[in-house]
Order: structure tokens, then sequence, then C-alpha cells
């Protein structure tokens, strides 16, 4: 069999630039290159070290692994479908399109890998007072949903312009019994609430977990939930196989802190003819605060824990962020994406506000799915560069996450009242 | 030069440079060097103060919406510096704008300005190599923080990193006033003496004489910053630095008498 072959030919073991693994954190813990790190408030010190411990007795642990494995299939819905999007790819006429299902799991993303295994680390370490960030809401209710199932308080901070455009899910939330706190400084969205969410932490740090959303953060979070999430490029990558007996010449997928583009990525690493495109939200415009490409428009420095690129000024004041999509505002990255950024292996692109809007319509009248305008993003960009590959080129795109969250927004944007 | 403690208790006190403006914040580091305050601590205003509590939040949005830049803090110690030369000026930062700057850069002007220390919150021992090594060459003193929250380790560590004095959080939290010094202050401290003979100052949620004398039984300075950054928010800028001095020297009132000048 081909993809057996495939499955031998890849290497052992990663590029150290882009590899946080034993050796690599044994030296300096959570670097990937020049990037991630930890900076954070001392009070927080403690807590990091014993989250990180925690999480290595757990991957030691035969009985974590099986129970989250268990949980994923029959509770979440793993394995999600890797889906060829056929009439996508006629209307297109280039490379042939597939769709990693995310959008199919529970609570309608990806998060709930991460919330599954976070909250099983917190009850490991006792701890029944969960907070968490959430942008567009996804994370927030992934979290509500495991606290939920867990029987812990759940904390959600959440920028007031965020719960403005998300309020379903702040419904949502506050049904599965979380209670959502309303953030009103800086621009009142995803950044604003990591604050909070970090003070709150530093505050009760000794009965609460902070169940952090994204590849962000001070060490271990940019690496453990990166593995929480990796099980996306696992199940992707033996699929794609499964059904045409090669890689895809690319994989795709939006990138906000970059937690669905890291998963989507990471066992594709080694596969070095398989680009990794990874693209942001390029909003209304290219001048600071008019969008969130902190690979086109940001630089290295530091917020809220993590080196890594930053959208700043020239004073080092962190800048406000645009995006149509609220889990993509952000003013930092992920920053394993940074050293992926370096090392060239990955890309990173922009798609517009209005790419998104276009993407999302496109799919929902070609393939009946509709998309969250995170995940429209990745779509975005396929849609523009599909037409320009073979028709034996294949793209894998990440579908992060469901549109029904976005229906306010769609509505008002695309015009469908009476339309 | 090195951060000196001339009396006992020692005062610091925090400031947010540029809240409400340059000129302001000039004029209240002078009254308050004058009322007795050893140390400044020249606060860096941050877009995403995440260790603070709201007073140096609404006074940090109101610097940088005004435009206050690392730039010109450094440039203030420089004419403090200039008019008060017995002060101790230490530069208080989130890592950032430093980083943005340069490490060495910002060492550099920092020196020139005639900088005791520097203290940036986010910053860590395990990260702090090339920090360190910029602020050496250019004869500052880095100022670490520790919490309650840190182990043994981590206070040995700390005390092995930190010059001029060592910062200790008097409780689990974010910056602003509270009624009582947490009791986990005491025992930090206690703790943290096992590991180094540099001056603990203590900080956090100390706001009253009462406060300030109480700390004076265990550490050997007190930290004022969100009472004094509240009581400017609430004056005028005309009337800010006078508030702020008289505030300072009560502060002292209650100094126990029985206290000499130490060394």
């Amino acid at each position: 069999m081909e993809s057996k072959t495939l499955e031998r030919s890849r290497p052992e073991a990663d590029e150290a630039t882009v590899t946080s693994g034993p050796n690599a954190t044994a030296a300096v813990p959570g670097r990937f290159g020049a990037y991630g790190g930890r900076y954070v408030p001392e009070t927080l010190m403690a807590a990091l070290h014993e989250l990180d411990a925690a999480y290595a007795e757990a991957q030691q642990d035969p009985s974590f692994s099986k129970e989250l494995a268990d949980l994923l299939h029959h509770y979440a819905g793993r394995p999600t479908p890797l889906y060829f999007a056929a009439r996508l790819t006629e209307m297109l006429g280039g490379a042939r399109i597939y769709l990693k299902r995310e959008d199919l799991l529970h609570t309608g993303a990806h998060k709930i890998n991460n919330c599954l295994g976070q909250g099983l680390l917190a009850r490991r370490m006792g701890k029944k007072r969960i907070i968490a960030e959430t942008g567009a809401g996804q994370h927030g209710v992934a979290t509500a949903t495991v606290c939920a199932l867990f029987g812990m308080e759940c904390i959600i901070y959440m920028g007031e312009e965020d719960m403005r455009r998300q309020e379903l899910n702040v419904f949502r939330m506050r049904l599965l019994g979380a209670e959502v706190r309303g953030v009103s400084s800086g621009s009142a969205t995803l950044k604003d609430a990591i604050n909070e969410a970090m003070r709150d932490w530093v505050t009760n740090v000794r009965t609460t977990h902070y169940l952090l959303g994204s590849v962000l953060g001070a060490h271990p979070y940019p690496t453990m939930v990166r593995d929480f999430h990796r099980v996306i490029g696992i199940e992707a990558r033996r699929q794609i196989l499964e059904a045409e007996g090669r890689l895809p010449s690319a994989v795709l997928a939006c990138v906000g802190g970059g937690s669905n583009a890291i998963g989507a990525f990471f066992e594709f690493i080694p596969d070095k003819d398989v680009r990794l495109i990874g693209v942001e939200a390029g909003g209304r415009g290219q001048a600071l605060g008019e969008h969130a490409s902190r690979f086109q428009g940001g630089s290295p420095g530091v917020l809220q824990g993590t080196y890594s690129y930053v959208l700043q000024d020239d004073a080092g004041q962190i800048s406000n962020t645009h995006s149509v999509s609220a889990g993509l505002d952000y003013a930092s990255v992920g920053p394993e994406h940074a050293a992926l950024h370096d090392s060239g292996r990955a890309e990173y692109v922009a798609a517009s506000d209005a790419d998104a809007l276009n993407a999302t319509l496109k799919i929902a009248r070609t393939e009946g799915i509709l998309p969250a305008l995170e995940s429209a993003h990745a779509i975005a960009e396929a849609i523009r560069i599909a037409p320009k590959m073979n028709r034996d080129d294949i793209l894998l795109v990440n579908l992060s996450g469901r549109g029904d969250k976005d229906m306010g927004i769609l509505t008002r944007e695309l015009n469908l009242q009476g339309a | 030069m090195a951060i000196q403690f001339q009396q006992k208790p020692g005062l610091v006190a925090y400031l947010t440079v540029g809240d409400p403006d340059l000129l302001t914040t000039k004029k209240v580091a002078l009254a308050a060097i004058d009322a007795g305050a050893d140390v400044l601590e020249l606060g860096v205003p941050f877009s995403d103060p995440l260790a603070d509590g709201p007073v140096i939040q609404r006074a940090s949005q109101r610097a940088v919406r005004n435009g206050t830049t690392l730039a010109n803090v450094l440039a203030l110690a420089k004419d403090l510096r200039r008019e008060r030369s017995h002060a101790g000026l230490v530069i208080f930062s989130y890592v950032n704008p430093i980083l943005r700057m340069g490490l060495d850069a910002f060492a550099q002007s920092a020196e020139l300005a005639g900088v005791d220390a520097v203290l940036v919150v986010d910053m860590i021992p395990e990260e702090s190599d090339a920090y360190r090594a910029a602020l050496r060459k250019h004869h500052l003193q880095p100022v670490f923080l520790v919490a309650p929250t840190s182990n043994d380790d981590r206070l040995k560590r700390v005390s092995e990193v930190s010059e001029g004095f060592i910062y200790a959080i008097s409780r689990v939290g974010i910056t602003g006033a509270q009624q009582q010094i947490a009791a986990d202050a005491r025992d930090l401290v206690t703790r943290l003496r096992r590991y180094t003979s540099l001056p603990i100052a203590l900080g956090f949620g100390i706001s009253s004489a009462a406060h300030v004398a109480a700390v004076a039984e265990y550490a050997d300075a007190a930290v004022v910053g969100s009472a004094i950054v509240a009581l400017i928010e609430q004056s005028t800028a005309e009337a800010a630095p006078d508030a702020v001095g008289a505030f300072i020297a009560g502060l002292r009132a209650q100094r126990p008498v029985e206290e000499n000048v130490a060394s």
C-alpha cells in the first residue's frame, strides 16, 4: 500500500526549530525557536509548575489518555469526517478540496478537544473552579459544556463587543450554567478578556484552573493545547491517505491564536512537500488597528505571557485589532506559529472580512455547509488558490467550526433580511 | 548608583508616569521625594497591565492615551535625578515596551538618566539572562518580585538574581488597596530572609500609616502604589503634588520612634 510506505518514510524527529520535545523543553521550557517562554507575574509561577507537572504525569498515565479518548469519541463525536467538497471543487476547476469537519464536533468547533483534556487535568489537580476567556464564544461554550459535564464552577470572561456580536453563544454559556463576565476595557475583545482572566487567576490561583483556549500564554499552555488538538491532523492525515492514497498539496487553517491551525498542521510538519498555510484576519484595511495580520504588520514582542509576533506601535503599546470574526480578532499569535513562520515551514497569508463573507456564501450554496466566520477565512484562501492549481492537487482545509453563532452578522452583512 | 533605604521603614512610592500628564508626574515625584519617599518607582504605562487592579489600569489607560512612552519615562527620570540626587529611581514596567526599545538601548539610556534599578512585572528569573546582562553592563540593579505562592526554591532563585532590594508581594492578587495586610506577608518575608541579605520591600495593598507601621515590624520598606495613584486621580493636576506630599508625610507619621537610621 502506498499509504504504508508514506507512513514509514516519515522522518523520526522534527526540526529543532519547530519542536518542543523533551530535550528542548528540558533546556528552555516552552521555547519554539526564539519564541514562547514564560513572561508572567511571579504569583502565577507556582500554578504553572503545578500544571506542568500534572500534565507530564497525565501523559504517562494510560488511564488519562483512555478517558480522554473515550470522551472524544462517545461525547464529542470523534473522529470527524474528512469530506470531499465535490461541487466546490468543480466550481473552482482546480485543486481537489477536502474539508476536515471539526464543525461537526459537539459544541460546534474544535475547541472541545482542548477543553476535555484540560477539564480532566483540572480534576486531577483537584481544582473545582474553572475560568476561561472567549472571543467568538466557541471556547466559552466548550468550557461551559465541560464544566457542566464534570460538575465544576465556570466563569467566562468575554469582551463586551464580542458579547454583542456573538450573543447566541453568550446565551448558550448561561444555559450551561456558566457565569459570563463582560469586559469593557481596551477594545472589549479577546485580548481584554484574557487580561481579565489573568487577573482573576492571579487572585484565585490556589483554587482555580485557567482553561486557556488557544496555543497562547505562558508555557506549558502552547504545547499542551497543541497536544490536545493534534488529533485533528492525526485523523486528517490518515483519512486523506485512505481517500487519495497520497498526501495533500497543502493544509489550510485560519489562525487567531492558532489552536485549530497547529492541530491541523502538526502531523504534517515532517512531510516537507505538504505546504502549511495559515490564514490570518485581513480585516478591512492594512493600517494598524484595521486587521489582525500579525505576520504582515506585527513584530516580535511579549503579550500575555508569551514571546511571539505582536501588533504594536513604536513604543511597544499593543494595537487594537479588527476582524469580522471575533475568534481571529487578537493582537498576537501562538509562539509555535511564529517559529514555523520564521523557519519558512509554514506560510501565513491574510483574508479580508469581505473575502471571508464571500467564502461563507459560496460554500453555503455549493456544499450546504455554514462555516464559522473564522473558518471561512481558510476557505477563502482555498477558493483563491485552488483555480490556479492542477486538478490532481489536493487542498485540505480545516473547517474548524460551524457558523450558527454568526447568523446575526451574516444577516446584516449579506443582506439576508427579506432578500 | 545603588538603591539605599535611609530610614526604617524605607518608603517606596509608585507613580504611573503621564497620569494625568508628564509635568504633573514630575511635580508629584518631587513632592513625594521631599515628603520622605526613599525610592520612586516610575511606572511605564502599558496598554495591557494584566497584573494591575482597576486604579492602576485606569491610570495606565489615561497615560497611554495621552501618548506617554518609555522614552518619556526615561526623560523624566533624568530630570528627577538632576533635581534630587539622593532619591532611588526604579523603572517599573511590563516587559514589552522595554523589548520594543531594545534591551541594550533601554539600559543605556536608563544609565544615562541616572536610574538605579529596573523592575519588570512579567519578567521571571528563568527568562532574564539577556535582560540582566544588559542591566549589568549599564550598572543597573535588577529587582525581582516574590509572591506568597513562591516556594522556597523560587525564593532562593529570586534571591540569587536580585540586586538593590527584593519586592515581596503581600498577598495573592493584583495591585490595589485593601483594609489589612494579609497574614501571608509576614510568613513570606520570614521565609525570604533565609535566602537573602538584601532589603525586602513589601507591596500590594499598603495605603495607610498603620499599614506602614505594621510592615516595619518585619520588612525593610513599604511600597505604596494604588493609594497614591488613586489620590492623583481624585485630585486636580494643580492640587496633586501637595496632596501626595501630605499623604506620604502622613505615612511616616506613625513611624516607630525607637527606630534609628539604618545603614
